[in-house]
């Protein structure tokens, strides 16, 4: 007996060791190591602005054509209770601007909107205009600060509306100060493109609020816009992966819809960090020279959509232009203001050309990859009468690329007008064309094409250059100059 | 799930009579009359928790293949189905303890997609008790998974819908929140079958796994999604034989790709798309 009872206070001596070793292990966490909570206040605007800054509305930029007189609220229209926010859009020639848009902002230093899936809002338009829609904006983030800025494009209806916009990882924002963001113009009945007719409406917001709706389906990422594609580069040059096409689809109950979510959603991955890196920014640079695979992911679901990079190492810098400015005429260089906008990717039937600029602040170039046809489209026709000849810096990694350059001449019609049987221009289209032929792989060559044959009367209205063939190459300094 | 005929729903008279319902079995669950039989589905007779990686257990499932026409029905197992079922582990495997049935989008036996369908058929069949299942459903335009029952065909003797079909769940990609429970019989079947839907609030079938069952007894099948029993049928409630008394009855899962019910794919629809299956398992009543 005595040894059983000897044994029975062994053992609760050994369970109290115990209790007091876990009771030891608990403590609190310092201060210093406890994350700040910030409130989870959902609500935006119900009947007034809830925890907003006393200004409410933060207009985009009057100097940016921002118009600030459309702004207010309504209490005769609303969707629930007793008041809404009514945006007045302006009309396209509205001399206070032609466009209305701002932000809401947190009056704090932030919401923890981690528990919500989704911002939502009820809305009514007098037409079925669309307005760019959001959150995650705020004027006073430093740039150097990773933005979360979410925005989708919605269409107004002329009954009350339910409106979601997907938020793309909640985990993320644990101090977000960007509620709302909106943007919108004038409304195009014609819907025959932004040309300056677009008509003044109003459209209401209510109800405005973050939500956990449960019925937002799991983001499904795409970069890339969703292909695979590949580009050859070299060490130094950048590559914009959100420029390359980045956004998120979702369905919320059955209903498709894509948003736009700012980089620091995203997680992208380098398959070989030795060749290229991303910030959280989403630029990729390319830092040596080999090939790497870059992919992309969002709250764990890989996107659709890759990119391989193939780094050929340093890329020598093109020769400089050495002409004074006043005889140049420049599509594209460093060294010259354009002489007009132009568009490098044009995106004609059939063609499997990919187009990116890549290189430091100074030393852009084009680098075309895969090229069978595209085309530097202008914005706007250049007077070539008086000048002679165009300039073009062309650099190849390949032996054996030969670029067809066509100069076209697109006439008063200001219409590029092709025969779709032979490829020769069609109505009042004139050009030249140029075969830059046995390039120098790994160096530079210059081209300058005369602007003669079918050019030489008609060169005032140039339109296009359009690139057949190569099918990898770099362009720069693209100028007509005059000798 | 029906094999012959179309199908049409009335979603908002099924809805109302699901809040009717609920409200039924709100009020009802305050007043345990003591007298009233429990049906303790407690005995577990089969059950697959898909543990083993590789194809599924041969002893318990078989594949239907092919687009119908191997079946007696016409392309499209006579709903209009775009899938051609395969056995081929990309349609059907498991892995990481779960079954993936898997609708790819790709160019095979004159179909323009492929999936799988399992059915016990001939290796295990029952009549009566719990059949439950815990699964992840896909998601978008075009997707129809199923997890539903047949009635043995007596060697062929007999024919749907005489043999009775008792669809455990069905849903449609594109109505990611709401599930439909169904049967068809001898006077309702396809088009006219007795259906009823459960829709979730705050939530959906495809972003996390779900219980889907019914308790089968004489004269009754109870519907049931996770802990919500959504709906009850007796003899009373169709309009024809009740063929639910005889049996057995066997396990069909597959997932179907387009049709007159769910209506084909369209250029949001993402392939491939997965229904995951967590397990099933099947009781008897342990009072029999």
């Amino acid at each position: 007996m005595k040894n059983i009872k000897f044994t029975y206070t062994k053992t609760y001596i050994l369970i109290g060791c115990m209790l007091m070793t876990l009771l030891g292990c608990e403590r609190e966490l310092s201060e210093e190591a406890v994350f700040a909570k910030f409130p989870t206040t959902a609500e935006i605007y119900i009947d007034d602005p809830v925890g907003l800054t006393d200004q409410f509305f933060r207009s985009f930029d009057p100097a940016a054509g921002a118009n600030v007189n459309g702004f207010g609220v309504d209490s005769n229209t609303f969707y629930e209770g007793s008041s809404s926010i009514r945006i007045d859009v302006p009309a396209s020639n509205d001399p206070d601007g032609n466009f209305i848009g701002g932000i809401f902002e947190d009056r704090g230093a932030g919401r923890n909107l981690t528990g919500y899936d989704a911002l939502t809002f009820w809305g009514l338009g007098t037409t079925s205009g669309t307005v760019e829609v959001g959150f995650g904006t705020d004027f006073d983030r430093p740039e150097t600060d990773p933005s979360f800025a979410v925005s989708t494009v919605v269409q107004m209806t002329s009954g009350w509306k339910k409106y979601v916009v997907p938020i793309p990882d909640p985990s993320k924002l644990i101090q977000e100060t960007g509620m709302f963001f909106f943007a919108a113009g004038g409304f195009d009945p014609l819907g025959d493109g932004p040309n300056g007719n677009e008509i003044a409406w109003t459209f209401w917001i209510d109800e405005l609020k973050f939500e956990k709706l449960g019925t937002v389906s799991q983001p499904r990422p795409i970069a890339f816009s969703g292909q695979d594609i590949a580009i050859q580069t070299f060490t130094g040059s950048e590559i914009n992966i959100v420029a390359q096409g980045l956004t998120i689809k979702y369905d919320v109950d059955g209903e498709n819809l894509e948003v736009s979510g700012a980089p620091a959603y995203f997680n992208f991955v380098s398959s070989n960090t030795d060749v290229a890196i991303v910030n959280q920014f989403g630029i990729a640079s390319v830092i040596g020279e080999g090939t790497t695979e870059i992919t992309t992911e969002l709250a764990g679901v890989k996107a659709l959509g890759s990119l391989a990079v193939s780094s050929s190492g340093a890329l020598p810098l093109a020769p400089v232009p050495m002409r004074p400015a006043t005889n140049v005429k420049s599509i594209y260089s460093d060294a010259y203001t354009a002489d007009t906008g132009s568009d490098f990717n044009p995106g004609f039937g059939g063609s499997t050309t990919e187009t990116t600029e890549v290189g430091a602040p100074g030393e852009l170039v084009q680098i075309y990859t895969n090229n069978n046809f595209t085309g530097i489209i202008f914005d706007n026709t250049v007077d070539a009468s008086t000048l002679t000849h165009l300039h073009v810096d062309l650099y190849t990694n390949e032996p054996g690329t030969n670029v067809n350059i066509q100069i076209r001449d697109i006439g008063v019609n200001g219409e590029i007008e092709t025969n779709i049987f032979t490829g020769f221009p069609d109505g009042d289209d004139k050009d030249k064309r140029f075969t830059a032929a046995g390039l120098t792989v790994g160096a530079w060559t210059s081209v300058d094409i005369p602007l003669d044959g079918d050019l030489a009367t008609q060169k005032n209205n140039l339109g296009a250059i359009i690139l057949a063939g190569g099918p990898d190459f770099i362009l720069d300094n693209i100028y007509f100059y005059k000798e | 799930m029906n094999e012959t005929m179309k199908y049409t729903r009335n979603t908002k008279s099924l809805l109302f009579m699901s809040f009717l319902l609920i409200v039924v079995l709100v009020i009802s669950s305050c007043d345990t009359n003591e007298t009233q039989t429990v049906a303790t589905f407690s005995e577990l007779v089969m059950a697959d928790e898909f543990d083993t990686d590789g194809a599924p257990n041969s002893a318990i499932w078989n594949y239907d293949i092919g687009d119908g026409t191997a079946n007696g029905l016409p392309a499209g197992w006579g709903n209009g189905e775009l899938q051609y079922y395969t056995d081929r582990s990309d349609n059907v495997t498991v892995q990481n303890g779960v079954l993936i049935i898997t609708a790819k989008e790709e160019s095979f036996g004159n179909s323009d997609y492929t999936s799988a369908r399992l059915l016990t058929k001939g290796k295990f069949e029952q009549t009566y008790g719990r059949f439950e299942a815990r699964i992840r459903l896909p998601n978008g335009k075009g997707l129809w998974p199923a997890f539903w029952l047949l009635g043995d065909d007596s060697n062929g003797t007999e024919i749907w819908p005489q043999i009775g079909e008792i669809d455990i769940m069905e849903y449609v990609g594109d109505e990611p929140s709401t599930v439909f429970g169904t049967v068809h019989g001898p006077g309702y079947a396809g088009g006219e079958s007795v259906s009823k839907s459960y829709k979730l609030d705050n939530d959906r079938f495809d972003n996390r796994f779900h219980i889907f069952g019914i308790e089968w007894g004489p004269d009754y099948i109870n519907w049931y999604v996770d802990d919500v029993l959504y709906n009850q049928l007796t003899p009373e409630d169709v309009p024809g034989e009740w063929v639910f008394n005889r049996g057995p009855f066997y396990i069909i899962l597959n997932v179907a790709v387009g049709g007159a019910l769910p209506g084909n794919p369209n250029e949001e629809t993402v392939f491939p798309q997965t229904m995951l299956v967590d397990y099933i398992r099947v009781y008897k009543n342990s009072n029999n």
